[in-house]
């Protein structure tokens, strides 16, 4: 089955690379993979699967 | 008032109240979840909050956290065959986790409070939780622990992996991380939305109905069941295309946004209705033909973009953009075919 996938560069979604910490809750909250842990800090890599949910922007930990 | 839930019993303990359920889900649970699917007294299958207890757990045993939806603390507790654990139910207003966590009712305040209310703190000795993933966008991980002091582990996102989740000393495999929406998942969504839809195409195939008597001779009854009645069947046969193939064709219709996934279904049932109306000359006129060329996709879209909402991979970004150009484009094709088909009526 062909992996359903939504519309293109249209989400919200923001990372400040800058504020990461790299505890990785955004990895395991997130439904879609959208983001991955990469030296020890958080990239986007799958911006387009991102559903704005907001599980990451909630369990981050500043 | 609150759902019964079958072979389960209420206990208090050195002043601490448990609900004893089975794992095993009865015909009553099971006929409870069935009409809740067609919308039979879903927005009130609720089960009381509290302590539930699954197996014999003590003091050291893993708490699971759900809502306070039937059909959620049902999925849950039948996956936990076995198992001894404590299931703490939170109050989400009979919604189900990913829902409430959505709109913030399964949220870091109601667990926080829900911990104090049932004095968790009194029935296990550690201070772990264990949520669905998919509590996650209502929940603060890191704020449910400053302020309970109960740390907050995501488990996966169904139930059916718990079990191995939990052998896994709660590790979770990147698989039951991710959410899918495999067919039986967007199967299970049709019964609802027939009966959520069927009220609005009754209205709107009552007004056809009603107008189909106007003709060049006036008013006429007969008008009413010849071209009324075809009229009713096309739209319900357009509603039903979408309503029963959006879902179930959704990954293999050509497209991203839903608008264009449902314009194939719109443009296969128009295909089908005008090679039918060739067939046995349905209509005298062009008019109506043109016309209901243009409402059965108008209403085949309509119908398939709602099913954003129940989808699990669409954003609201995207939902917003795709709305503000094909729900005036679906008002036009809607009215254009309407005019048309009035028209017709008096040629």
């Amino acid at each position: 089955m062909a992996r359903l996938r939504y519309l293109v560069n249209v989400v919200t979604l923001e990372l400040d690379v800058d504020k990461c910490i790299g505890c990785q809750m955004c990895t395991e909250v997130c439904p879609h993979g959208v983001s991955a842990i990469e030296n020890e800090k958080a990239v986007i890599v799958d911006r387009d699967a991102c559903m704005e949910c907001g599980a990451c922007a909630r369990n981050w930990e500043p | 008032m609150f759902e019964k839930i079958s072979n389960s019993s209420f206990i208090t303990q050195n002043g601490l109240d448990f609900h004893v359920v089975p794992t095993q889900l009865s015909l009553a649970d099971q006929l409870g979840s069935w009409k809740a699917r067609w919308a039979i007294g879903r927005m009130k299958y609720v089960v009381e909050q509290g302590v539930y207890v699954v197996g014999n757990p003590d003091s050291n045993s893993v708490v699971l956290v759900s809502a306070n939806y039937k059909m959620s603390l049902d999925r849950l507790r039948s996956e936990l065959t076995d198992l001894d654990a404590w299931i703490l139910v939170i109050d989400t207003k009979g919604i189900n986790v990913w829902c409430a966590a959505g709109k913030g009712t399964f949220g870091t305040d109601e667990i926080v409070q829900r911990i104090e209310t049932v004095k968790l703190a009194e029935v296990v000795d550690h201070r772990r939780l264990v949520l669905p993933q998919l509590g996650a966008p209502g929940v603060s991980a890191h704020e449910v622990k400053r302020r309970s002091g109960f740390s907050v582990t995501y488990g996966p996102v169904r139930a059916e992996d718990l079990p191995a989740f939990l052998s896994a000393g709660m590790k979770a495999t990147k698989e039951m991380h991710r959410v899918r929406f495999p067919l039986s998942a967007r199967a299970v969504l049709i019964p609802v939305e027939l009966v959520m839809g069927t009220k609005h195409i009754m209205l709107f195939a009552a007004c056809f109905l009603l107008l189909a008597g106007l003709g060049r001779r006036g008013y006429s009854g007969s008008l009413v069941l010849s071209e009324g009645l075809a009229g009713v069947i096309l739209i319900f046969a357009a509603y039903l295309a979408a309503i029963i193939g959006g879902p179930v064709l959704l990954p293999w219709l050509p497209g991203r946004s839903f608008s264009i996934k449902s314009l194939w279904i719109g443009l296969a049932a128009a295909a089908a209705i005008a090679l039918y109306s060739f067939n046995i000359s349905l209509f005298d006129d062009r008019f109506t033909l043109i016309a209901w060329l243009l409402i059965v996709p108008a209403i085949c879209s309509f119908f398939v973009m709602n099913f954003t909402g129940t989808s699990t991979y669409t954003s609201l970004s995207g939902v917003k953009r795709e709305m503000r150009i094909a729900v005036p484009l679906q008002l036009i094709c809607a009215a254009v075919g309407l005019g048309l088909w009035l028209a017709g009526r008096f040629v």
